[in-house]
């Protein structure tokens, strides 16, 4: 049977513009009304270009920023951070990796502490725990034992965003909230990530929030798909309904802004070209 | 006669373990009217190379080639100022990051009467009268209004249709695209790559665009060069690199885009990459990192 790990009913968020002096205040609605969920082990991709709510919505399911109003439930429990607060064993339960592994590493910290800050702040682990727990978990993302003492700037890209990975699975949650994770990369280093994340996800069972503006890699790792566009869900379905006849006219010019990398598509361009 | 010439490029940065050599040997031309896409992943020497062409390099960086030449003039025998009277009119580049690369404290208009005013020499109105149909020629609406815009006033996309507008306000026989389109969306990477060729095609102006992205090649090449590491892997036009490559580095960067996956895992470049030359490895782990 599967279990729901996360589900938003009707979430709204707003954020409230202050005026200046000769301007009034203003009301941004950046989620209007968003209803999702997603199963153990599965992968929710959410797509949409800048500016339409996809990163706040990503901020309430961390339970980072609550939600103004609608109902968020995890593991099958309703939390209003904004009411409740927030406890430790739920900051374990959802972890984030942000966008760009450059900004989201402290460049004084050593990985080591890196990925021993979770461990220290949320649990009683020893230091010797911390250092055996950070090691093993170096080595589940592909760096090893060596690079315990290094800092970030020692790292590529690519190996940043393993840390974060690293950092965000060291208190084992069970819902992780990808935000546009591998946009910031090369595309060889792009597919070994992805590829980690494929593996981390069956050997613990994760269940992914991904959120991406690039819909061959959303075609390439999600179940289902949630199209965004100015705070609404325009589309939402399996991944393969939505590919194969997308219903909004937004989803469309998406799909057709997409560059196409086939041979096809490429002399279909040049005998256009030719023929103007 | 191509528009730019360029044999046996060498561009090397002295660095504490030793000289660093970001590009070694490349070779490349591009003819008037071409559009050349230049890819590669970070650290393969692209963006050196057309710094290299720019005089953008930095004092620590030596550059070498055999022949340098934009339009029949040798770009190597050219002292800095005579050089800035070519670069940004006749060569100019658009970078990455359109919203880091324009001038936080001048307006839009200002940055790009600019230009008008060094290279063209026009006096106010006129700069002001090319400035609103350069506007208009990369799809912003209000130039009037505009032209009055801080960057930070505008989305990324208008920045970059600004920069292209700098890039073009003298009308150049070459334009340098550098990753133009990374730091965007899908929807407006699409409106201004076909802004790009637009123009490209429309002044028949050469085009070289350099991009790690196999779609915005697909998309927009005539001709494409592969470079890793600061070599170059294969030169081919754009439908026989993608119907047949040749060079087991191209086939990988091809391999490795999501579309094609097969099954579960994608394959990665060093899945099927040959060992690179030593000396090259060497320098790249001894020395920093250049893109």
């Amino acid at each position: 049977m599967s279990v729901t790990v996360v589900e938003g009913k009707n979430i709204m968020r707003d954020y409230h513009v202050g005026g200046g002096l000769f301007r009034p205040s203003r009301t941004v609605h950046a989620v209007k009304g968003v209803s999702f969920s997603v199963d153990k082990g599965k992968t929710l991709a959410i797509v949409g270009e800048s500016g339409c709510g996809k990163s706040t919505l990503a901020r309430i399911i961390t339970l980072i920023d609550p939600a103004t109003s609608g109902e968020l439930f995890i593991d099958g429990k309703k939390l209003d951070i904004a009411k409740d607060g927030l406890s430790k064993e739920m900051r374990r339960k959802v972890q984030i990796v942000f966008q760009n592994p450059y900004g989201s590493l402290n460049p004084r910290q050593k990985i080591g502490d890196v990925l021993g800050e979770p461990l220290l702040i949320n649990t009683d682990s020893s230091a010797g725990e911390r250092r055996d727990l950070a090691m093993k978990m170096l080595k589940k993302v592909g760096l090893g034992p060596e690079h315990y003492n290094r800092y970030p700037h020692m790292f590529s890209g690519g190996q940043r965003q393993r840390i974060a990975i690293a950092r965000a699975l060291m208190l084992n949650p069970s819902l992780l909230v990808l935000d546009e994770p591998v946009s910031a990369l090369d595309l060889s280093v792009q597919a070994q990530v992805l590829n980690l994340l494929a593996d981390l996800q069956d050997e613990f069972q994760l269940t992914y929030v991904f959120i991406s503006h690039d819909l061959s890699v959303v075609r390439y790792i999600a179940d289902d798909v949630m199209v965004m566009y100015f705070g609404e869900a325009v589309e939402y379905g399996s991944r393969d309904e939505v590919f194969a006849d997308p219903k909004h006219s937004y989803t469309r010019t998406l799909f057709a802004a997409t560059p196409r990398a086939d041979v096809a598509s490429i002399k279909a361009r040049l005998a256009k070209k030719r023929a103007a | 006669m191509p528009l730019l010439e360029i044999t046996n490029l060498t561009v090397s940065f002295d660095t504490a373990a030793g000289p660093f050599m970001a590009v070694q040997g490349i070779d490349l031309s591009v003819e008037p009217r071409e559009v050349l896409a230049i890819v590669g992943e970070s650290g393969s020497g692209k963006s050196v190379a057309m710094l290299a062409v720019m005089g953008l390099l930095p004092n620590t960086a030596t550059v070498r080639a055999d022949r340098m030449a934009f339009d029949g003039i040798d770009l190597l025998k050219l002292g800095p100022s005579e050089r800035r009277k070519i670069v940004g009119k006749d060569i100019s580049m658009i970078f990455q990051e359109p919203v880091a690369s324009l001038n936080p404290c001048f307006t839009v208009g200002f940055q790009i009467e600019e230009v008008l005013r060094f290279h063209m020499g026009m006096d106010r109105a006129q700069r002001r009268a090319r400035a609103i149909e350069l506007m208009t020629l990369v799809g912003i609406a209000d130039p009037e209004e505009r032209l009055g815009s801080f960057p930070h006033q505008m989305s990324g996309g208008q920045c970059q249709r600004v920069m292209i507008a700098i890039a073009i306000a003298c009308n150049p026989k070459l334009l340098i695209a550098d990753e133009p389109t990374t730091a965007l969306d899908v929807t407006i990477q699409k409106q201004i790559l076909d802004l790009l060729v637009g123009l490209q095609a429309k002044y028949g102006m050469g085009l070289i665009m350099i991009t790690h992205n196999m779609g915005v090649v697909a998309e927009t090449a005539d001709r494409v060069i592969v470079q890793y590491k600061g070599r170059k892997m294969e030169e081919a036009d754009v439908l026989s690199l993608f119907e047949s490559p040749k060079s087991n580095y191209t086939r990988a960067l091809l391999s490795a885009l999501p579309e094609n996956a097969v099954g579960d895992r994608l394959p990665t470049v060093s899945d099927m990459l040959f060992e690179p030359a030593p000396s090259v490895v060497a320098a790249r782990s001894a020395g920093g990192t250049a893109s």
